[in-house]
């Protein structure tokens, strides 16, 4: 593909050069004046022509930040105030309001995290695609459709030809990432911003995106800036690294340095694996819930559950694992009653639990609990960290006053957070911390059975392994049993006792770990543990080869 | 275009249909039960006690309720709406030009002010929280804040008494031409686009700028669109439903809340004849323009509806 005359032969290749960049924000804390508070701290990067820079770090580290900024785009209110981003050999943050108009979309482009959000719910997916290029009169509408064309081809999407009629709702969450990659490549920039591209995909999706994205920026030669918290993802598709926290530098270099010798404390605390060492318990005589042979629809002819059968023993683990559209958490909704399955009965505590939630004793529901993946949305936010946390002590034991108080102090102390935490709000917190919140809220109903629904998918790596930590030392003191509802196969191996991996409503797998986690496989659970990234150079070539030769030896 | 659209446009059909006949027993219901009797009131307080039981046969009165109520339905239906008690005229003739007047005003102030409404609202989010947003929610706001008489009395005294542009009556009559029935109607069109104006175009604002928090927002902003076009090609289609939902309230109200405007400019319209007709406790007459005011309501709120449906890319092209 001829590159166009815009792209100026610069000197020593370079595309991109950010100096010294300093970015600001107003807060407004809750009951408190707005003040400044500085996301970036004179953060300063290079990237060359055809390169890819991977930024990585937990959230709020600004990557995402800096990843912007290569665009003069401040999110949500968000000032560039300090430095430069050269792009093409001259300054963007000095272009002005029309000349940043002809740089974004034509020679930097975006990905977003959320491409069914980032698309326009009112337009066909290929009058998307292109409107950059038309925007710029780089290329004629024609031009642009049969390049878009190509690019879903080589992207591997379903039907090229005819793909583009479509609107976003009618294509699924891992198409339409490819749809946004083409987007981007449309305008044939000569930098694209992939911001957390495939974080929200399962992990079976997610390795054929990124596959495309690495054959897309291989085959096109252009720059990337990508942006993840998951160093094993970003070692499939990085030149270098880069490793960002608290909106500091803190290393950078190539990407077999980073994972294989890290030179920062912190950088090493990241590369190295956070396997728990978890000893499997052998089930117990009488399970504390047993699930038999239930059958769930949401009104529909299209049942959501079809006769699944687990049983979880007191002080235990039960991991349930599956891609989205599984039915993990329909299972969940199954057991708490909030979906009243159509058949099969459900034993708690050696007595039969009515089918919905209504006809329930509120002992069936103290006893058994459950926590979100969203802690945030989870909680009232008007409300204080001890009435959150106080509320079921009023609620099922009747405790008042004092006795709650200490209480709830004591609740704190158990999830490892002082008895300073109670008069906040949950704004207040961390994303871990609004998490153990809400593990205290349940703990404090003395509960038999918690289930946890992707408790941790939404905390960072380091963090989340903080709450497994937790949720197994509590396991052991308060002997509570754990519903785990994940789709990410390393937390299971820390946490479980026994799994069930589930597919299109059904239990596919189901025994102790260490026989759920030893071959031979199914052709499902084969694909799931396959899926995983691991910290490899070179593993994403490796597991899409291993996975060829699997299907065509099927 | 599948089938699923359809049935939801269908049942929204069905249900505007079941929903005017249960006005239509409301205001047959409520016209029953206010206090006095229409014989009486026709006759006056002097009629003898038999004038007043011939006249209450040859009314019909003295049948039950239901069947009167059934008896007035199949007249409606078959657009019969009754005779006057007070005038003896049919009331289907009488209403007939009077509601073309009425439509004839509510059509060209909806004209104005519905296009005005959605580019000021635009404008405002283009320019939001800068002056130009601030003056247009100021002027708007403060024209809904008036009482549509006053604006309409403000109106009348300085483009009718003191410019004398405008007559401050709006006499219309069947033969007049166009242009005099323009001026004729100018002050009440007015009067109505500053009282409907306000509401519409902050509901425009509030929807586009909900809308403008949207991620898909963000994404056209990196593909170097101006705002201008973020706004109209981006934000607005999906902000389409709840704008269409205000813009039809308020033709509704064009028509049906028309009542005081067109007593103070003396506008020979529905509203003009419905408050004549009530202050003579002629029944069947202010059950006709209920009804018929009931109907132009619920059909442009099924409009409404339907336009929503329409609007939604979910809906229209099934998986």
């Amino acid at each position: 593909m001829a590159r166009k005359p815009k792209q100026k032969p610069t000197h020593d290749g370079k595309l991109l050069e950010i100096r010294d960049l300093k970015i600001e924000a107003t807060v407004f804390p809750p009951g408190e004046d707005p003040r400044d508070v500085t996301i970036v701290h004179g953060v300063s990067l290079t990237l060359e022509r055809g390169k890819v820079l991977g930024l990585i770090g937990e959230s709020g580290a600004g990557k995402s930040t800096i990843g912007l900024s290569s665009m003069a785009y401040g999110r949500g209110g968000v000032r560039i105030t300090g430095g430069e981003v050269v792009l093409n050999g001259r300054d963007i943050l000095k272009a002005g309001k029309g000349g940043i108009r002809k740089i974004r979309g034509r020679e930097v482009c975006y990905v977003a995290q959320s491409a069914a959000a980032a698309f326009n719910p009112a337009h066909k997916l290929m009058d998307q695609v292109v409107e950059a290029t038309l925007e710029h009169g780089t290329a004629t509408r024609a031009e642009a459709e049969k390049r878009a064309k190509a690019l879903f081809r080589k992207l591997s999407l379903p039907d090229p030809d005819n793909i583009g009629n479509r609107y976003p709702h009618q294509v699924s969450g891992g198409q339409l990432q490819r749809v946004m990659t083409a987007m981007a490549l449309c305008s044939e920039p000569d930098l694209i911003v992939f911001d957390e591209p495939t974080t929200a995909l399962d992990v079976t999706t997610q390795i054929d995106v990124l596959a495309a994205i690495k054959d897309a920026i291989r085959d096109t030669g252009v720059a990337a800036l990508y942006i993840t918290h998951d160093l094993a993802v970003v070692a499939q598709v990085a030149d270098e690294i880069m490793v960002l926290r608290h909106g500091r530098l803190v290393e950078w270099g190539g990407t077999r340095q980073i994972i294989k010798e890290p030179r920062q404390e912190y950088t090493n605390q990241l590369v190295s694996v956070h396997e728990i060492e978890h000893q499997e318990k052998a089930p117990g005589v009488s399970p504390v819930l047993s699930v038999k042979n239930v059958t769930a629809s949401y009104g529909g002819s299209v049942k959501v559950l079809k006769d699944v059968s687990v049983d979880i023993f007191p002080g235990q683990t039960l991991a349930v694992v599956g891609e989205s559209g599984s039915g993990k958490s329909t299972l969940a909704r199954a057991i708490t009653g909030l979906l009243p399955p159509s058949e099969g009965s459900i034993t708690f505590a050696g007595r039969k639990l009515s089918n919905a939630l209504r006809d329930r004793k509120r002992e069936d529901l103290r006893e058994l609990q459950m926590i979100y993946q969203m802690a945030d949305v989870a909680m009232n936010p008007r409300q204080t960290v001890a009435t959150i946390i106080g509320r079921p002590l009023e609620f099922y034991f009747n405790m008042r006053g004092r006795e709650r108080d200490a209480r709830v102090a004591e609740l704190l102390d158990k999830i490892e957070m002082g008895k300073g935490f109670a008069d906040r709000y949950p704004a207040e917190l961390s994303g871990g911390q609004k998490q153990r919140v809400c593990i205290a809220r349940a703990l404090a109903a003395k509960p038999k059975l918690i289930i946890c629904d992707e408790v941790t998918s939404a905390l960072d790596p380091l963090v989340a392994h903080g709450i497994l930590r937790l949720l197994l030392d509590l396991q052991a003191e308060e002997d509570v049993a754990y519903l785990f509802i994940t789709h990410d196969l390393a937390t299971v191996k820390s946490i479980a006792d026994s799994i069930a991996v589930m597919y299109r409503g059904e239990v596919v797998r189901y025994g102790p770990k260490s026989q759920v986690l030893a071959p031979p496989f199914d052709a499902y659970t084969e694909l799931l543990l396959s899926s995983v990234p691991e910290m490899e150079i070179g593993w994403l070539e490796k597991a899409i080869a291993g996975r060829r030769m699997e299907s065509a030896g099927n | 275009m599948g089938s699923p659209i359809l049935r939801l446009i269908a049942q929204r059909i069905a249900l505007g249909v079941l929903l005017l006949f249960a006005v239509s027993v409301l205001i047959f219901v409520g016209t029953q039960i206010l206090p006095g009797d229409v014989a009486q009131s026709i006759l006056g307080q002097s009629a003898t006690p038999e004038a007043l039981a011939n006249l209450r046969a040859e009314l019909g009165l003295n049948e039950p309720a239901i069947v009167r109520y059934f008896q007035w339905l199949g007249g409606v239906l078959t657009g019969d709406l009754g005779t006057a008690l007070t005038s003896r005229q049919d009331i289907a003739t009488a209403i007939g030009g009077r509601l073309w007047n009425t439509l004839f005003l509510a059509f060209w102030a909806a004209i104005v002010s519905v296009p005005l409404a959605i580019l000021l609202g635009l404008l405002a989010v283009r320019y939001r929280n800068g002056v130009i947003d601030k003056s247009i929610s100021g002027f708007a706001l403060a024209s809904t804040s008036l009482p549509e008489f006053f604006i309409g009395y403000l109106l009348v005294f300085f483009f009718a008494v003191k410019l004398q542009w405008f007559p401050g009556i709006s006499t219309v009559y069947d033969g007049m031409p166009f242009i005099e029935r323009m001026r004729a109607i100018a002050l009440p069109a007015t009067a109505l686009t500053l009282v409907v104006l306000a509401h519409m175009m902050r509901m425009t604002r509030a929807a586009i700028l909900n809308v403008m928090q949207s991620a898909y927002v963000e994404t056209a902003e990196l593909k170097g669109l101006s705002q201008f076009d973020i706004i109209r090609r981006h934000a607005f289609p999906n902000a389409i439903a709840p704008i269409v939902n205000v813009v039809m309230l308020n033709l509704a109200f064009l028509v049906v809340g028309v009542v005081v405007v067109e007593v103070i400019f003396v506008y020979p319209g529905m509203g003009q004849y419905l408050v004549d007709h009530v202050t003579k406790r002629d029944v069947p007459v202010v059950q006709a323009v209920g009804l018929i005011f009931a109907a132009v309501y619920i059909t442009l709120n099924m409009i409404a509806d339907i336009a929503a449906i329409l609007a939604n890319p979910r809906l229209r092209h099934p998986k």
